[in-house]
């Protein structure tokens, strides 16, 4: 019995842990906190890369298909609750660790000073976010994905003013409702399939009789609603941009990988149930068109907002309905392309909003994010010594180049220019539409995902252009900002993280295509959590209780 | 019983709704809470409704009908915890809202009159 067969359930239990435990320590006690926090994400980021190794084959003594089950309590799969640790999800996992790294880093500086319990939230939306995308079990989804969004309520409101009260106060009201969406989605499931484990789930479907099919599809149809409300499709996201335009920096930056749950949870739901005939949400046909729209409307909204902040909400939007789009387009490297586009497009989103905060303060303070959060907090005395404005760290030279630079580099992956990582995830998404086809073959649906895709990004370089010209080359005072190096620093390791995305394409792409494999075939992921396939649907769920 | 039932979830539904839409923090907070209400009862439903049958296997009887389904009755109780909570924190975003803005509007202003 090795530890490391208890690696599954790490990146639930580790932030739990730290999150309760700075609970125990006073406020006043920073610094103890400060290292509670950043030594569990650290420890969050080692445990996702070992499941990363572990997923590509790294432990064929435990896990020989690469596939880790972790049963909790040790009972059987589909009675018991169940953790699954595939290639979709580690890759998920991975990607929110290295994003609560750098957002978790940047708050340092000043934001977790704004508001009580800061840290102790921040580690309870990542233990929400990791446990959503390891979870087996439609239910434990449901509370996985509640635990993320009550924790994000807290966070969404860090820094108070009366702007971020608002959109909270709206961002709570939907996401409440589509919780409950949701529980109706879970419940009809359970009352026509009788079980809420995923895999259980595609071994029963096929065998529903007429009734209950019907019943589980309409259930399906809810659930995947409550899915797209959290993944910021059209027209269920329009909390989308005031929520993350009003968000703290660094919130915004965690909450980039939130809208993505809703994104995996429709693919792994699309690929189990995809053998069955996948009911409405699932189906090809619906996401794509929800997509297009999705991107229309994201792209209109980048053309009109002047804050940066906004803009990188909008860019959210745009990055969910390429999703979408293309995930709704069938297609040979689909899949995976869409995986490389939501890795770089994460990364892209977190370092921009991060960045945007810092970029707003080289304009002249008028009513902007910090200043209300600083008055609302009596922070804003100079003589107060524990000034959060007070310089810690080093201040960078070079401040405005280092925010033009990565201004650039954000601008350069939105869009999907080359060098960076944003063109080769947009790039094969177009590739993969196109497929072997030859010209004449090539359907209405392909050309309208090439138009929308090349259009929004012709919307993004207009909107980021004119954005970055007015901040920039404005005739206006600029006032050079101080930056702390733990602030550029996570902005600089998300961007060279992208860089590195574009130099090492081949082994992570690679690793993507592997992961599409896995999730068309998803015969080997209900055999690895269901032992072997021996127990089929025709076993007696009343034998197994009794015993 | 199962018509009743299902005019009870309905009748829950519909008030909720409405008053989820209706453009006071108070009001919503109210249809939040009776949906959530209507939600319990649902999933309770769809355990199938049934009278003196325990949802507790106390025998070694082989027999399921004589038994209720104990899952949704657990799925319930976790939602009525997690329902339970997000109203609370509601509740204290409602009065911050209601504090900082002066207005119990869902928009923190009033609207201009006709």
């Amino acid at each position: 019995m090795s530890w490391l067969q208890h690696l599954p359930v790490l990146p639930i239990v580790i932030p739990l842990i730290a999150g309760a435990v700075m609970l125990l320590f006073a406020e006043s006690r920073r610094t103890t906190r400060t290292f509670i926090a950043l030594g569990a994400t650290v420890a969050n980021l080692a445990v996702a890369t070992l499941l990363v190794y572990m997923a590509n084959l790294g432990m064929p003594e435990i896990w020989p298909g690469g596939i880790a089950v972790y049963l909790l309590g040790g009972w059987e799969a589909p009675f018991g609750i169940v953790l699954v640790a595939d290639r979709l999800s580690v890759v998920m996992l991975m990607l929110t660790a290295v994003l609560a790294l750098a957002s978790l880093v940047y708050s340092l500086a000043r934001w977790k000073r704004m508001g009580p319990h800061f840290q102790s939230l921040f580690q309870f939306l990542i233990m929400g976010v990791n446990g959503a995308f390891l979870t087996g079990d439609l239910f434990n989804l449901f509370v996985f994905v509640e635990v993320s969004l009550a924790a994000s309520y807290g966070l969404l409101l860090h820094g108070l003013g009366a702007a971020r009260v608002k959109a909270g106060l709206h961002y709570i009201a939907i996401n409440l409702a589509a919780s409950l969406v949701f529980l109706i989605g879970v419940s009809l499931i359970y009352g026509a399939s009788g079980t809420l484990n995923m895999a259980d789930l595609a071994v029963r479907v096929p065998a529903l009789d007429d009734g209950d099919r019907i019943l589980f599809e309409a259930g399906a149809a809810i659930l995947g609603v409550a899915f797209l409300v959290k993944a910021g499709a059209w027209p269920l996201n329009f909390w989308l941009p005031a929520a993350y335009g009003a968000a703290a920096a660094p919130v915004a930056a965690a909450f980039s990988i939130l809208t993505k749950v809703g994104v995996y949870a429709l693919l792994r739901l699309g690929s189990l149930l995809s053998a069955s005939g996948a009911p409405a949400p699932f189906d090809n046909g619906w996401l794509f068109g929800i997509g297009m729209v999705t991107i229309a409307l994201g792209s209109a909204g980048m053309l009109s907002v002047q804050q940066p902040q906004r803009l990188a909400a909008y860019c959210i939007i745009v990055s969910a309905g390429t999703l979408l789009a293309a995930l709704g387009l069938d297609g040979e490297g689909m899949k995976g392309a869409a995986m490389f586009y939501l890795v770089s497009s994460v990364l892209a989103t977190g370092a921009f909003f991060m960045l945007s905060e810092m970029i707003e303060r080289t304009q002249r303070f008028g009513d902007n994010a910090i200043d209300v959060s600083l008055e609302s907090f009596g922070l804003d005395d100079p003589l107060d010594p524990d000034r959060p404005d007070e310089v810690v760290g080093i201040v960078l030279p070079a401040a405005m180049a280092f925010l033009g630079l990565s201004f650039v580099s954000c601008a350069l992956l939105v869009i999907g220019l080359p060098p960076l990582s944003g063109f080769i995830g947009k790039f094969m998404i177009l590739s993969a539409a196109l497929g072997a086809a030859s010209l004449e073959t090539v359907s209405t649906s392909t050309w309208m995902l090439w138009a929308a895709i090349l259009g929004s990004g012709l919307a993004g370089i207009i909107a980021l252009c004119r954005m970055g010209m007015r901040l920039f080359w404005s005739s206006d005072e600029i006032i050079t900002p101080r930056l702390h190096l733990t602030e550029a620093a996570p902005v600089a390791v998300l961007l060279l993280l992208s860089m590195g995305l574009t130099a090492g394409a081949g082994p992570a792409v690679n690793y993507l295509l592997l992961t599409e494999v896995s999730l068309s075939s998803p015969q080997i992921y209900i055999d690895a959590v269901l032992g072997n396939g021996l127990i089929s649907s025709t076993s007696s769920a009343t034998g197994e209780a009794v015993r | 019983m199962e018509i009743v039932y299902a005019l009870a979830i309905g009748v829950l539904t519909g008030s909720g709704v409405w008053l989820l839409l209706r453009p006071r923090t108070f009001q919503v907070i109210m249809g939040l809470s009776l949906l959530s209400y209507a939600v319990n009862l649902f999933i309770f439903g769809m355990g199938r409704l049934a009278v003196h049958l325990p949802p507790i296997i106390a025998t070694l009887d082989p027999d399921p009908s004589r038994f209720d389904d104990p899952v949704p009755q657990a799925l319930v109780l976790t939602a009525i915890v997690i329902s339970f909570a997000t109203t609370a924190l509601f509740l204290v975003v409602l009065l911050a809202s209601r504090g900082l803005t002066g207005t119990d509007h869902v928009d923190g202003e009033e609207e201009p009159e006709p």
